[in-house]
């Protein structure tokens, strides 16, 4: 419990205070976002509520992170045994996932039953999406652990937006092959996010299935029997939604693609900005060199972070996967985004203006300094990439 | 293609100097379908750490 403290023969008695401990419950908003609009048209009578959860993640989001600005405070490493043991920070993981499934829920019921336009309608969906996509990072965070528990939970998080595959195509997948063109969860410089989503989403699930296919060929279990980590979670989405189109009805069919492809929509646009043209170098071996933090790019903003269980400091995250998300540090002079996520997203959404501010902070890297050689350029565009930045440094 | 245990019975442990994660060859890795007994030596030359994923098979250090 706070102040940790640990006496140590070099450095004396180290102490140290979280002072973030009480802000990671922002963690636990990102699933209720979406029941401000419910709440608010229930009591208001106007639809227009129905649009305010949208706004509170891409307008109030990165103002936000504009106005609350960064942090760079890391705990001291002696601590981190106990930071990490410490119940508290585990069960904010673990709340979201009712959550998600309570707004999952209410917003269904609310769509099924309340006679929406389509504006309110779309609004109320889209924003869901997002709120849902963001079960992506709950499952993300308790993914990487090793309890019974936590891997459970992911799967059961997983369902909520239909990617039971993630865990296996991220952990095994992504991780092993971050950073290099092999990757279709890593963005290459010149492609743009629509490009992108359109080799990430097929590549990802194709990669996560094999994965698991040679797992279980290797126990000598059948791939369509209960072992199958992707089958549990995909038969806890079917069941969830098959049910809500039994209850009510048609307008289920619009709503869940809607939602599902929305929430998939969200980890593509994290996996976009988290690795935009950043390669490994070959070895003579043929293996590509060990994920280093200079292949990630960071936010260190402190409301995004908060709500995101530390997400962006990404680079620590690559190279010390199994760390919680509480321990996780920042790094001086490592790939930096100009906003959190939220505010990267919408940059990103806008490919003109994605590149425009990411190839020159890109090329401008410590490791790269406008060497195209090491940086992952998507095939077609290496030429007008070339022609309009040179091979300066080379 | 599972590998007999060896002669001298010396089953050993390797550990993923990045994440701590150790195959012990005696345990095998029942969730990765590697049986009690099988080797080290005898994993997939593409093995990488199944809790991280960064580190290769060649970085383990033995035990």
């Amino acid at each position: 419990m706070q102040p940790y403290s640990i006496d140590t023969s070099d450095q004396g008695r180290v102490i140290y205070t979280d002072k973030k401990r009480i802000w990671w419950l922002l963690s636990l908003v990102n699933p209720l976002i979406p029941l401000v609009g419910l709440v608010g048209q229930h009591y208001s009578g106007s639809e227009l509520w129905l649009f305010v959860p949208l706004a509170f993640m891409f307008v109030l989001g990165p103002v936000f992170d504009w106005v609350f600005g960064e942090d760079e405070n890391n705990p001291p490493e002696v601590l981190v045994p106990q930071l990490e043991q410490d119940v508290y920070y585990r069960i904010l993981t673990y709340l979201t996932v009712p959550l998600h499934y309570m707004t999952f829920f209410a917003v269904a019921i609310w769509v099924g039953t309340q006679n929406l336009s389509v504006l309110g309608f779309l609004a109320i969906t889209v924003a869901t999406g997002f709120a849902d996509g963001f079960a992506i990072n709950t499952a993300h965070e308790l993914g990487h652990k090793r309890t019974r528990l936590e891997s459970w939970l992911a799967r059961i998080a997983l369902a909520v937006p239909a990617y039971g595959h993630f865990c296996i195509e991220h952990n095994r997948g992504h991780h092993r092959d971050v950073a290099t063109p092999e990757d279709p969860a890593s963005s290459r410089m010149g492609e743009n996010i629509y490009q992108f989503s359109l080799r990430e989403i097929p590549g990802a699930f194709r990669r996560a299935w094999k994965i698991e296919q040679q797992r279980l060929a290797r126990k000598n279990v059948s791939l369509w029997g209960h072992h199958n980590e992707i089958i549990q979670s995909y038969l806890l989405s079917l069941v969830m939604q098959a049910s809500l189109v039994y209850a009510f009805g048609w307008i289920m069919l619009p709503f869940l693609v809607i939602h599902n492809v929305l929430s998939w929509w969200v980890l593509t646009s994290a996996n976009y900005i988290e690795h935009y043209g950043l390669l490994r170098e070959k070895q003579e071996d043929g293996k590509y060199e060990r994920c280093q933090p200079h292949h990630s790019w960071n936010a260190n903003h402190k409301y995004s972070n908060l709500l995101l269980f530390h997400l962006q400091r990404h680079s620590d995250h690559h190279a010390n996967p199994t760390r919680r998300y509480q321990s996780l540090r920042h790094f001086e002079s490592l790939p930096g985004l100009i906003s959190g996520y939220y505010g990267m997203y919408i940059v990103a959404y806008f490919p003109a203006l994605w590149f425009n501010i990411m190839d020159k902070r890109l090329l401008a890297l410590p490791h790269i300094q406008g060497n195209l050689g090491k940086v992952n350029v998507a095939p077609g565009r290496y030429a007008a990439i070339e022609a309009k930045y040179g091979q300066s440094g080379v | 293609m599972a590998s007999p245990v060896s002669e001298t019975n010396g089953l050993c442990r390797y550990q993923c100097p990045g994440c701590g994660y150790t195959y012990d060859e005696s345990c095998g890795d029942d969730h990765e379908g590697y049986p009690p007994g099988f080797l080290f030596a005898d994993l997939p030359e593409a093995f990488v750490c199944p809790d991280c994923a960064v580190r290769y098979r060649e970085d383990f250090v033995s035990l």
